[in-house]
């Protein structure tokens, strides 16, 4: 693994002998990884290499299933998430998480962004109808919505919907947002659309895409790490892992020979 | 004619039988159910008047209706609802996603299915020494059959309806929808009562109608426990009449008028069930359609 076009930014999660286990099962292998803060970090491999239970590792949203287990240290601006007295509340109002599938919540759109920041915040409801507001413009959502706000998020299209699922994440303020394959249900406009959003998120989050799509990697991110088996092959900066790979496996990845 | 068309044609003759026989079997199981439903509309309507929901239960001779029956059945069932569909909704929600995989909510959902298909009779007899006889023994003599008895029983039925029901329901949701609420920080209890029960309420609903319609026909649970009773009452310590009950007992006896006041009795109950099954149907529809 070479990381030193990485080293000198500032790092945002730094991973250290990380195994995660479904069933008794290890499922990633010993994984170290420097995650920089505000910037685009893909996570690419072919299906079952580990990299969406990496993803899950990073909210821990793995412990609602009582069989997954990870061991290792994954420190979260130094602190180490997997630490038995660490806050889940508070680890997820840090680190947002978007789904392969557009999940709208049977509510309203305004409340679908409203209803988990009323759960971390208590806000007036001028305070209230301005955050709503900032996290649709911030999910690039507002322009299309502002005049429904009452109607069912169900009415939305798949497309908007995905861009909801981000503006509700966003709504929370977090720092780090993981997107597991935000794009893969939607169609080429929408996935457009999603791909220019997320490289204006960079801007304030540090953001961990996991992706199926290499061009969509090579499109948005500024730093690709590839794993395969549970393992991580190779990090570094987008460009050159895309265009001279150190690695064999690597190579033969994104030519295509396998995946 | 060539070996493949051969096939071909013994395959088609297959196909004839075997669609033949399906039909044949569709159509004999509607036959029956046609021919119920066209005697109790014949019979029933004749006997349907506007005294039937003001009159008491008359003595043989006189003329009467079925009022203080419909009272006393819409009032059980009101309990019933009351007391069973908070348990079964609480014990839904807790197979469901507190328990699902666990061996205790796997042999809690087997017993509720046991319950689920219990004879009424059972749980009449069960409310009758559980609850009556040490009532009686209780009050010396003065508290035995009783509305809230016959409710008791009535609620028996419905919690194992409401519980599976709102057990498959909640089950049916995406577990993508508990993974998207927990990564906004939400706990579970919270998004299970505010999410994932919202998303099911359709279905939920339907399970608790379907409960209804279930006990609003029940017989068995009711001879011994809230027995029956001539007037109008409305004292839950004390026997009470019931549509189901006095159909049975009018049916029974040698007098016309009696016979075609049960008919009428069974007619409005058949059109209720209708009406309740129409309405989950809908409910169900309409929750799709969006």
């Amino acid at each position: 693994m070479d990381a030193t076009d990485i080293a000198h930014e500032k790092t945002k999660i730094q991973v250290r002998g990380l195994e995660f286990f479904y069933n008794n099962q290890r499922s990633l292998k010993s994984i170290d990884i420097d995650i920089p803060e505000k910037r685009i970090t893909a996570i690419i491999g072919p299906s079952g290499c580990g990299k969406s239970t990496l993803l899950r590792v990073f909210n821990r949203i793995y412990a609602m299933y009582p069989k997954q287990e990870a061991r290792g240290e994954v420190l979260l601006n130094g602190e180490n998430i997997l630490a038995p007295g660490y806050s889940m509340n508070r680890l997820r109002s840090h680190v947002g998480m978007v789904f392969q599938k557009p999940v709208p919540f049977p509510m309203s759109i305004f409340d679908n962004i409203a209803y988990a920041v009323r759960h971390h915040e208590k806000l007036s409801r001028r305070e209230m109808n301005d955050r709503v507001e900032q996290a649709l413009r911030g999910g690039a959502l507002w322009d299309e919505v502002k005049d429904k706000l009452n109607q069912s998020a169900q009415s939305l299209s798949g497309g908007q919907q995905q861009r909801l699922c981000i503006a509700r994440t966003i709504a929370l303020r977090p720092q780090v947002l993981l997107l597991d394959e935000p794009t893969s249900a939607l169609d080429p406009i929408s996935t457009g659309r999603i791909e220019q959003l997320i490289t204006e998120l960079k801007a304030q989050y540090t953001v961990i895409i996991v992706t199926h799509n290499m061009q969509q990697a090579a499109r948005v991110s500024d730093n690709t790490a590839f794993m395969f088996m549970g393992e991580l092959i190779e990090y570094g900066n987008t460009d050159e892992i895309f265009t001279q790979p150190k690695m064999k496996q690597t190579e033969d990845y994104i030519t295509g020979r396998f995946g | 004619m060539n070996a493949n068309e051969r096939l071909y044609r013994k395959r088609a003759l297959k196909n004839a039988v075997a669609m033949f026989l399906s039909c044949g079997a569709t159509a004999f199981g509607l036959l029956w159910l046609a021919w119920i439903l066209l005697t109790t509309i014949i019979n029933g309507f004749q006997a349907l008047n506007l005294r039937l929901f003001t009159q008491m239960t008359p003595p043989p001779g006189t003329e009467g209706g079925l009022a203080n029956a419909f009272y006393g059945s819409a009032l059980m069932s009101a309990i019933a609802l009351l007391i069973g569909t908070p348990i079964g909704l609480m014990a839904g929600i807790w197979l469901a996603e507190f328990a699902r995989h666990s061996r205790l909510g796997t042999t809690v959902r087997f017993i509720n299915d046991i319950l689920l298909s219990a004879p009424s009779i059972v749980l009449g007899l069960f409310i009758y020494t559980g609850v009556i006889l040490p009532l009686n023994l209780l009050t010396n003599h003065q508290v035995g059959f009783s509305a809230i008895a016959g409710a008791l029983a009535l609620a028996l039925l419905v919690i194992p309806v409401v519980v599976r029901t709102t057990d498959e329901m909640l089950q049916l949701q995406p577990s993508t929808m508990r993974e998207a609420a927990l990564a906004l920080g939400v706990p579970q209890w919270k998004l299970t009562l505010q999410i994932v029960l919202r998303a099911a309420k359709a279905g939920v609903v339907t399970g608790i109608l379907l409960a209804l319609a279930r006990i609003t026909g029940e017989t068995a649970p009711l001879l011994f426990t809230a027995f029956g009773n001539q007037f109008w009452s409305s004292n839950l310590l004390k026997p009470i009449a019931s549509v189901p009950v006095v159909i049975f007992q009018y049916a029974m006896s040698p007098f016309d008028d009696w016979h075609s006041l049960a008919w009428a009795g069974a007619l409005v109950l058949t059109l209720f069930v209708l009406v309740l099954s129409l309405a989950s149907r809908l409910i169900l529809l309409r929750n799709r359609s969006h």
